[in-house]
């Protein structure tokens, strides 16, 4: 059922409220680091309103305004909304309280301008989850790339403004450049900018100049630079040079996941599985994000410096989600979706990790950090167990990914991709167990103590212990999720 | 004469009224001494005008395409030359803009203007009422002497309150714009004495030989291309806009350009509508490439005005580019761009205006790295820049959907390479953007924006995001005018 309702610009409201009074609040430090606390509180508990609705199969839509006829700027909550609605929205929690331990720490400068565009990012991501169309898509999709600009050039250094300006090049330059085409191509061939009901039956009638469909999907593909598909990836690894809790909530979650879903979103909703499926699209795009999958895999292998690791790990991870779609059937879609939850969870564990190496002992590199386990064992064990989910061994997240995935392209009967899954199983536990293994079985515990290093604050420590544990929690009970995406198939 | 003209139905003649009361506004101000007083007599006409303009658009009904709020006095008899005025869904609009503008004109001009405050005022209103004059003239004559009464004033906001090279620019513009218009005149003339009469209404979708429209299609198109200005007569504009007080920039650019693409539609169109369509290609094909070249090279400027020039160029090729796409989203996408891109680059002039008034420079450099010391003017600066390349949420954006939507059902080729300007407006306007906030790290003591800067700002902006959210109040203003006007021209499409 169709229910008509506000309720969907309720969390938007809440983090535009948010941001101004972290603007107001800029001479307060403790006030506004509040607000940034309360916001994500709230803002998660008006998506979690929306939970019982949806579990039940409704769908909650709302239209601000029209913008053209077939055009409105309009929202929509379903079940693949509300997966990247709670992710962003819950982990902003984690990030706030990990920001505070962070930014202080290390006396970094501009912070209200820091922690209003972190807001607003989220404010994206929020519009991004619940639009009901490629208007309100495009809109939101923008809002994040111009305010996680002054996030990853924060610095204002050469280093910063050279990382800024190729994230600006690449998301930008896509979006107005393919992602912009695309959108009026739909908007010319079939008269709507809005989602389908179904995900079967996509906007395009029969009809449709299939010259011109593929042009369009292709243009979409790579239009979502934020999905960071090969070659339109390059972005992501020089983003690094932000803050760490900018590349743990934002360059882990909220942004490339603003990319996955727009991605998903569109094959599901503006394209619908029938036709991708009929034109072999689906299968395509699977084979060519498989490449993705393994080559960023192997360049993570080379990287000595653990943010730039983590990186290329997400490129890598974020085309199984486009994978998991493009298969087209029940399990592959499903385990698609349901890798936005387990890998925001575990991967924001793994930065939140190099965040609290970098406060706490300045180091980055992967080789300089032999025997660090002892100093900080907390953190180390959240590492041990998020990298495991990365890898997909049970019982964690990553795991139950993994098994829908393979289940997937079994069902289809498609060998290729199950070898590129198991491939890329391969590639993820050779570069991250070595890290694990060098944190606690070599090195001294003694060298450490002389440097007077041990855990970082417990602001930190503490989000990145209880995401840890979440991600356990996920490969444990993987049903909440997965019944709620189960929605999708009506 | 009541088949396309609706009588005025209120008790007095409000268009008489709007065009004249900046002139009331001129005749005290002759007799006054003081500086200040005359500057409150400026900005308190400019603001009646502006609530008496709202008021129209509240009386406005958007339901007819005819003509109205009409006033008609005969004044020469023999010719059929006669003083009628009445407005259109398209025009109301270009009203609200001119007298919107023009009290933000005064308000910059403030402390800007230290010499011959008197004259710079009076020069501004009599802009006003030309401006206006123009918009809502339903007759040859009558319109022509408005149309080249813009043009003193104007020259001599350039060439007296001008900037070091004023000489040339003002000059240039007065040339270039003079030739423009005598062959608007000789267009005139020839349609007078095919008709018999100025009534423009009268001289609009009749059959005239498919020769006869040429001719007179490219005297228009000489002379509109030349105001708009379209590759490749716009070499005047960069000259004019960077020469001129920040006033005059910002009536150039809000109101000025608009004459070009207004008289397209208004003459071009419903006169010559075959030659017109026969032309369209070639039209099309100047809009993109003053897209994509005024894109590149915006991307090479140091001097703030100079880019906000050059990115008008482009700006007015996605006006021109919806006009002869000939399909109602790309009419009215021409008629939104028209508006947004008097708001967004009118105020991206004034926010100029503002901070050459304490640097007194224009380089982009001399301004940058303001983000820290007038966070407030960066804010501003900031919505009116990512307004212009079309950041979705502005008013622009919706504009260019419309235009893009219609070029892409047009042809995919002119589409797309429409899209290459889009991603050239972002790359310079992002480039400017980050140069003014962050661009240097050095501390100088510049005061943010006072009170005065952002009462005129403000309007400015709240309509950059409303109409980028809520556009359909002000295309439902232009929807039947525009919708009439497609459908004439389909029927003489052969």
């Amino acid at each position: 059922m169709v229910i008509e309702t506000a309720q969907p610009l309720l969390p938007i409201a809440i983090v535009l409220v948010v941001s101004v009074l972290i603007l107001l609040s800029r001479e307060r430090p403790n006030v506004r680091e509040f607000w940034s606390i309360a916001g994500a509180v709230l803002t998660f508990a008006s998506v979690a309103m929306m939970v019982p609705a949806v579990w039940q199969g409704h769908r909650l839509v709302y239209t601000l305004s029209s913008i053209a006829p077939g055009i409105s700027l309009n929202f929509r909550v379903d079940a693949l909304s509300l997966v990247f609605g709670i992710v962003s929205s819950f982990l902003w929690i984690f990030a706030s309280v990990y920001n505070i331990g962070y930014m202080r720490t290390l006396k970094e400068h501009a912070q209200t301008r820091y922690y209003l565009c972190f807001a607003v990012a989220i404010l994206g991501a929020q519009g991004v989850s619940y639009s009901g169309g490629l208007f309100s898509l495009y809109l939101f999709y923008e809002i994040i790339t111009l305010f996680t600009y002054p996030l990853v050039a924060h610095h204002q250094d050469a280093e910063g403004y050279a990382g800024g300006k190729k994230y600006l090049v690449y998301l930008m330059g896509t979006s107005k450049g393919l992602l912009l085409p695309a959108v009026i191509l739909t908007y010319v061939m079939t008269g709507t900018l809005d989602f389908s009901d179904t995900i079967t039956s996509g906007v395009f009638s029969g009809g449709a100049d299939s010259f011109w469909v593929t042009v369009t999907y292709v243009l979409f593909i790579f239009g979502f630079g934020k999905a960071a598909i090969m070659p339109f990836h390059n972005w992501l690894p020089s983003a690094m040079v932000a803050p760490t809790p900018v590349s743990a909530l934002l360059h882990a979650v909220a942004v490339v996941k603003a990319g996955v879903f727009c991605i998903s979103r569109v094959m599901l909703s503006t394209f619908g599985t029938a036709l991708l499926q009929d034109s072999g699209l689906g299968l395509l795009t699977a084979y060519f994000v498989s490449f993705t999958i393994l080559a960023a895999s192997i360049i993570a292998l080379t990287k000595d410096d653990l943010k730039a690791r983590l990186a290329y790990s997400t490129v890598s991870q974020l085309s199984y989600i486009i994978l998991g779609v493009a298969l087209l059937d029940k399990s592959g879609v499903l385990g698609g979706i349901l890798h936005i939850v387990n890998h925001g969870f575990s991967k924001i564990t793994l930065f939140f990790c190099a965040g609290a190496i970098f406060v706490a002992s300045h180091r980055k590199k992967i080789s300089d950090m032999a025997g660090i386990g002892y100093a900080m064992p907390f953190t180390m064990g959240a590492f041990a167990i998020a990298s495991l989910s990365m890898i997909g061994v049970p019982p964690v997240a990553g795991f139950v990914t993994k098994w829908y995935l393979l289940n997937g392209a079994l069902e289809i009967g498609n060998l290729p991709i199950v070898i590129v899954l198991m491939a890329s199983t391969i590639l993820n536990a050779g570069y991250f167990v070595p890290i694990t293994f060098k944190a606690f079985f070599t090195g001294n515990a003694k060298k450490w103590q002389q440097e007077g290093i041990g855990e970082a604050p417990r602001t930190m420590v503490i989000p990145l212990v209880i995401a840890a544990l979440i991600s356990v929690g996920l490969g444990l009970f993987p049903d909440v999720f997965s019944t709620l995406i189960g929605r999708l198939f009506g | 004469m009541e088949k396309y003209l609706i009588m005025n139905p209120l008790d007095f003649p409000i268009l008489s009224t709007i065009i004249f009361l900046p002139l009331l506004g001129i005749a005290l101000i002759l007799f006054m001494r003081g500086e200040g007083a005359i500057k409150v007599t400026a900005l308190i006409t400019s603001i009646a005008t502006l609530f008496l303009s709202l008021a129209l658009y509240a009386h406005f009904d958007p339901q007819t395409p005819l003509f109205q709020f009409g006033e008609s006095l005969s004044w020469i008899p023999r010719y059929r030359i006669s003083y009628t005025l009445g407005i259109d869904g398209i025009t109301i609009l270009l009203i609200v803009l001119t007298a919107l503008i023009t009290p933000a004109c005064v308000l910059c001009s403030w402390t800007a203007i230290t010499d011959r405050v008197k004259e710079f005022m009076i020069c501004v209103l009599l802009m006003e009422t030309a401006m206006i004059g123009v918009f809502c003239s339903l007759d040859f004559i009558l319109f022509y002497v408005f149309w080249e009464a813009m043009l003193i004033p104007m020259y001599l906001l350039i060439a007296v309150w001008g900037g070091p090279k004023r000489d040339y620019a003002s000059i240039k513009f007065f040339i270039y714009t003079l030739f423009g218009s005598v062959f608007l005149l000789v267009a005139i003339i020839a349609l007078y004495l095919v008709n018999g009469t100025f009534s423009i209404p009268e001289a609009m979708f009749r059959n005239y030989t498919f020769n006869f429209q040429v001719w007179v299609f490219l005297a228009f198109a000489i002379a509109f291309a030349i105001k708009v200005p379209m590759f490749p007569f716009h070499t005047w504009l960069p000259a004019a806009h960077t020469e001129a007080p920040t006033a005059g920039s910002v009536l150039l650019a809000s109101i000025l350009l608009k004459m070009g693409t207004y008289g397209f539609l208004r003459f071009a169109l419903p006169i010559t509508p075959a030659a017109s369509f026969t032309f369209a290609p070639y039209v099309v094909a100047l809009s993109v490439i003053a897209i994509v070249y005024g894109g590149f090279v915006c991307l090479s400027q140091t001097d703030m005005k100079k880019l906000i020039a050059y990115s008008s160029v482009a700006h007015m090729g996605f006006v021109t580019l919806g006009i002869f796409t000939f399909t109602q989203l790309g009419f009215e996408g021409a008629m939104l761009q028209m508006i947004n891109h008097g708001i967004t680059t009118g105020a991206l002039f004034l926010s100029v205006g503002i901070v050459y008034e304490r640097t007194h420079s224009r380089e982009i450099y001399d301004n940058s790295g303001l983000g820290r010391i007038m966070p407030v003017y960066v804010g501003f600066f900031g919505l009116f820049a990512i307004s212009s390349f079309g950041f979705p949420g502005t008013n622009n954006f919706v504009g260019e959907l419309y235009v893009l939507v219609s070029a892409f059902a047009w042809s995919r080729t002119a589409g797309f390479l429409a899209v290459v300007g889009a991603v050239l407006a972002a790359a310079y306007m992002l480039r400017l953007l980050k140069a003014i906030a962050w661009g240097r790290e050095d501390k100088r003591a510049l005061r943010d924006m006072n009170l005065r800067e952002i009462i005129y700002l403000l309007p400015l902006g709240v309509f950059v995001l409303w109409v980028g959210i809520f556009p359909r109040p002000l295309v439902r203003m232009m929807e039947n005018t525009l919708g009439h006007l497609l459908r004439q021209l389909q029927g003489f499409s052969h």
